[in-house]
């Protein structure tokens, strides 16, 4: 399905490399990709070659019709996705960046805010990634489970996230993303700041993004996401991006996705949680032990004077 | 003392925005067919374009103002202070696109028509020649992430021509007060996609053949006279 889709776009194939990627939608696993080393593999003469490469989506390029037509995605997966990566490739190659996972570039390129070059093309390339991989055939309808709850705690309801999701794909200005994140422990990540300092921690939260700019510069875990630059819904909506909204809610969210990349996230979190509690106790021994040895020192010094 | 009873505060608020003097704005026609400017820019675009998304910009923008009209009349400045993003995005929206209509223009009107006069003299000046110009113009707005503009302005302080681009709906005068614009091209995926698809530079290069010197030359020639 999807492989003769990416023939058809004219994509070369590069041997060995398709059964990792998996193109069934059905067997697909949604994979939390940390620190994956998507981009080291071998080519056909067992050369390894560091760069990023495109991913198809999950699904062939007709499976979203029509709610998201095939023209769409032939333009938008075959044209802007992929010069995404092919652009980024150029800029990295034979750079320390060369060697890094996708989610490094993103995160040393963002610099704070202060953009170096390859960010925009390392983000989109992730993004979109992560965008196919929020829609599936037959989507839409209502999580359930823990997912459902959490929505319900840190949203009222359901209706009330769908409404604050929407309004935030709305109203991000110009090009843009809106997400659905898990808002977890904040470790001190140096190449990061956070916007929303205030917020209680293990929250579901809605935030928009402008550009190529996603959640994992602000050190949060994104669930799910609606690309709201103009490309994703002009040649399916013109200038009715609600309407585009709407329908991706109703009839293409994957909610199977969004479950996934909670677990992920979950499991992320608490694993920093343990990360942070291991350093808290090794700095409390450390400074039992120099405590324990000023004591020594002092009683030594006094042991030494009454032997006088 | 008896007047200042008659035409209290609470008076004003209940009058109608109009007697504040709260002017809205509404859509300006285009000055020729919206399928005049094809080749170069199809109908479809431009009916879109102008009837949609300029329309849409101005709706918001005249809702912006009059809600910052209240906020004043209340002296809410944190409302005051909050709507000025929605101000921006949308009256910037209006000033941007009232301009670039009035940059284009269809063949048999002068579109395409290089510059004569002193805006030609000063591009040959400052540039080199219009080719060198229009390359720069292209290699920028091309290269603009996002949503924004590419701008030939002068400006009026130092009687210079200038390049810029700006970001989402900023206006010219974002990137500096004394800049005047003469030429925006609009780089909004709105602007071409239907057409040209994800192919900006195409659009780039083919919206040339419309562009509206004359236009150009005469707020050029107002500002350095």
């Amino acid at each position: 399905m999807a492989a003769s889709a990416a023939a058809a776009i004219g994509s070369p194939l590069k041997c060995g490399l398709i059964s990792s990627q998996g193109f069934s939608g059905s067997t697909r696993s949604f994979q939390w990709r940390k620190n994956e080393k998507r981009n080291v593999r071998k080519g056909c003469r067992g050369v390894i070659t560091a760069k990023i490469d495109l991913r198809p989506p999950p699904y062939s390029l007709d499976a979203l019709e029509p709610h998201m037509s095939r023209e769409t995605f032939e333009y938008h997966w075959g044209k802007h996705h992929r010069a995404y990566v092919d652009n980024l490739n150029k800029q990295i190659v034979g750079t320390e960046l060369d060697t890094k996972t996708l989610e490094d570039i993103i995160l040393l390129t963002y610099n704070k805010g202060d953009l170096l070059p390859p960010f925009n093309n390392a983000a989109q390339v992730w993004n979109h990634d992560f965008f196919w991989e929020s829609m599936k055939p037959g989507g839409g309808g209502k999580p359930s489970g823990e997912l459902l709850e959490l929505i319900n705690r840190d949203f009222g309801s359901f209706e009330g996230f769908v409404n604050e999701f929407k309004a935030a794909a709305a109203t991000q200005f110009g090009s843009g993303w809106a997400w659905l994140v898990y808002k977890a422990n904040r470790l001190d990540v140096g190449n990061a700041v956070n916007p929303r300092p205030s917020d209680e921690d293990k929250k579901l939260v809605v935030v928009k993004s402008p550009n190529a700019v996603n959640p994992l510069v602000w050190d949060y875990s994104p669930l799910l996401t609606i690309d709201v630059w103009e490309h994703a819904y002009y040649l399916d909506f013109q200038n009715r991006r609600p309407d585009y909204i709407s329908t991706f809610m109703e009839k293409l969210v994957s909610w199977d996705a969004v479950n996934f990349r909670l677990e992920a996230a979950k499991a992320r979190a608490a694993e920093r949680e343990e990360e942070e509690e291991r350093k808290k106790t090794e700095y409390e021994d450390n400074q039992a032990d120099l405590d324990a040895r000023e004591m020594y020192l002092e009683s030594s010094d006094a042991d030494d004077s009454e032997a006088d | 003392m008896a007047l200042r009873t008659l035409v209290t505060r609470k008076t004003l608020r209940t009058l109608p925005l109009g007697f504040r003097g709260l002017q809205t704005f509404s859509l300006p026609d285009l000055p020729y067919d919206y399928g005049a400017l094809e080749p170069a820019i199809s109908g479809d675009i431009m009916q879109i374009h102008h009837q949609k998304h300029h329309q849409a910009y101005i709706t918001n923008y005249n809702k912006a103002l009059e809600q910052l009209d209240g906020a004043i009349a209340k002296g809410d400045a944190s409302t005051v202070v909050k709507l000025q993003s929605a101000i921006k995005f949308n009256g910037g929206g209006h000033v941007n696109h009232s301009i670039f209509w009035k940059n284009l223009a269809p063949i048999r009107e002068g579109g395409g028509e290089p510059p004569k006069g002193s805006l030609g003299w000063a591009i040959d000046n400052h540039f080199g020649s219009i080719d060198a110009l229009i390359q720069k113009m292209n290699a920028e707005g091309a290269a603009l992430q996002g949503s924004g503009w590419v701008w030939l302005g002068v400006d009026k302080e130092l009687k210079r021509l200038v390049v810029e681009t700006t970001a989402n709906q900023d206006p010219l005068v974002t990137k500096g007060p004394s800049l005047v614009p003469l030429l925006g091209i609009d780089v909004w995926e709105h602007a071409y996609y239907l057409q040209y698809k994800n192919v900006r530079p195409d659009y780039l290069k083919n919206i040339w053949k419309v562009i509206n010197w004359k236009y150009a030359s005469e707020v050029f020639e107002k500002e350095c006279p």
